[in-house]
């Protein structure tokens, strides 16, 4: 059985997010007080036809570092779900 | 502004030297980097298509602006895994000349072949206009040809050129003398509103540490003809080509 690779990749908190910046005002101009920050980040799917859950977590990893995020500016997370 | 300079000749070469211009899909300055290569006598651009292997004996590799995958995912990170990324990535590593401009500096990066990353620029826009910058390096292979510390006045014309990188890169970059060029404001000052992008340091370009990668976000072949405005390019071009004809 295949594995979804759900990979999310953030901008590191150092690193100034101008879309999240303009969404958070956005939200706050259309009057969402309680509303603190926004954050834009990208979430990725990725089908890998591994039947072995520790190798499909090892391809998800080295694809999350080698191509999915930049290590320098961003982060992911990585999550597995057989499908 | 920059006297046109002269010291390429002819007779300078046995034959046409080759410089290969690198064309990713969605490249858009291959056209006009190609055109201001070919203005120099005795340098013969060709064009290398990102799927080839072949460097076609080039003694230098131009990876030029523009938009390569769309920008995609990030600027630069798909064409970094293009076929002949991996050519162009040993010429490098054997010491041969590489310049990446704009979209080819996010590419020299994501390649990791300099260091740091663009994130998108400070004011969330994308800027086309003209700055300044000042060579503050020039005693590099793309530089060697500038007065110290000269002014130039050159277009940049892009989304992501805030340059980042943690702070132990970047007092390695000062410490080695990496940072070739900075935005100044038109009288050469480096100060923060003349940072169009929000980079760290105004950091406009970077040199590896052996000094043959070269990555800017301005555009030099944009700069390199009198009817374009500025000639202040040029002279980036003429360091490098007078240094491959001389070895």
């Amino acid at each position: 059985m295949p594995y979804i690779a759900k990979i999310k990749v953030t901008l590191r908190q150092s690193i100034l997010d101008v879309q999240g910046k303009a969404v958070d005002h956005a939200l706050k101009n259309l009057g969402y007080r309680t509303v603190e920050s926004a954050r834009i980040g990208k979430y990725i799917e990725v089908t890998i036809h591994e039947t072995e859950l520790a190798e499909a977590e090892r391809i998800g990893n080295e694809i999350s570092q080698k191509l999915l995020s930049n290590p320098v500016m961003e982060n992911y997370s990585l999550e597995l779900v057989q499908i | 502004m920059l006297e046109l300079l002269t010291t390429i000749k002819r007779s300078d070469f046995m034959s046409d030297i080759t410089v290969g211009v690198v064309v990713f899909p969605g490249s858009n300055c291959d056209h006009d980097t190609e055109h201001a290569v070919a203005s120099f006598p005795g340098i013969k651009p060709v064009m290398l298509w990102h799927n080839d292997h072949d460097l076609q004996g080039a003694k230098a590799i131009i990876l030029p602006g523009g938009f390569s995958y769309g920008d995609y995912l990030r600027a630069g990170s798909i064409a970094r895994f293009s076929p002949i990324m991996k050519e162009v990535i040993e010429f490098a590593q054997k010491g041969f000349p590489v310049l990446g401009i704009c979209n080819g500096f996010q590419v020299l990066l994501e390649s990791g072949l300099l260091e740091g990353a663009l994130s998108r620029n400070r004011d969330k826009k994308f800027l086309c206009c003209q700055t300044h910058i000042r060579a503050v390096n020039g005693s590099t292979i793309f530089t060697s040809l500038y007065p110290e510390d000269e002014l130039l006045s050159i277009p940049i014309a892009h989304g992501e050129g805030n340059y980042f990188a943690p702070p132990e890169v970047i007092e390695r970059l000062e410490e080695h003398q990496q940072i070739v060029f900075k935005y100044t404001d038109a009288g050469g000052k480096i100060t923060d509103e003349a940072n169009p992008n929000g980079s760290l340091k105004n950091i406009a370009g970077i040199v590896n540490r052996q000094g043959n990668v070269l990555g800017l976000m301005p555009h030099p072949e944009r700069a390199s003809e009198k009817i374009l405005g500025s000639l202040d390019g040029r002279g980036l071009f003429e360091s490098l080509f007078l240094h491959i004809a001389e070895v």
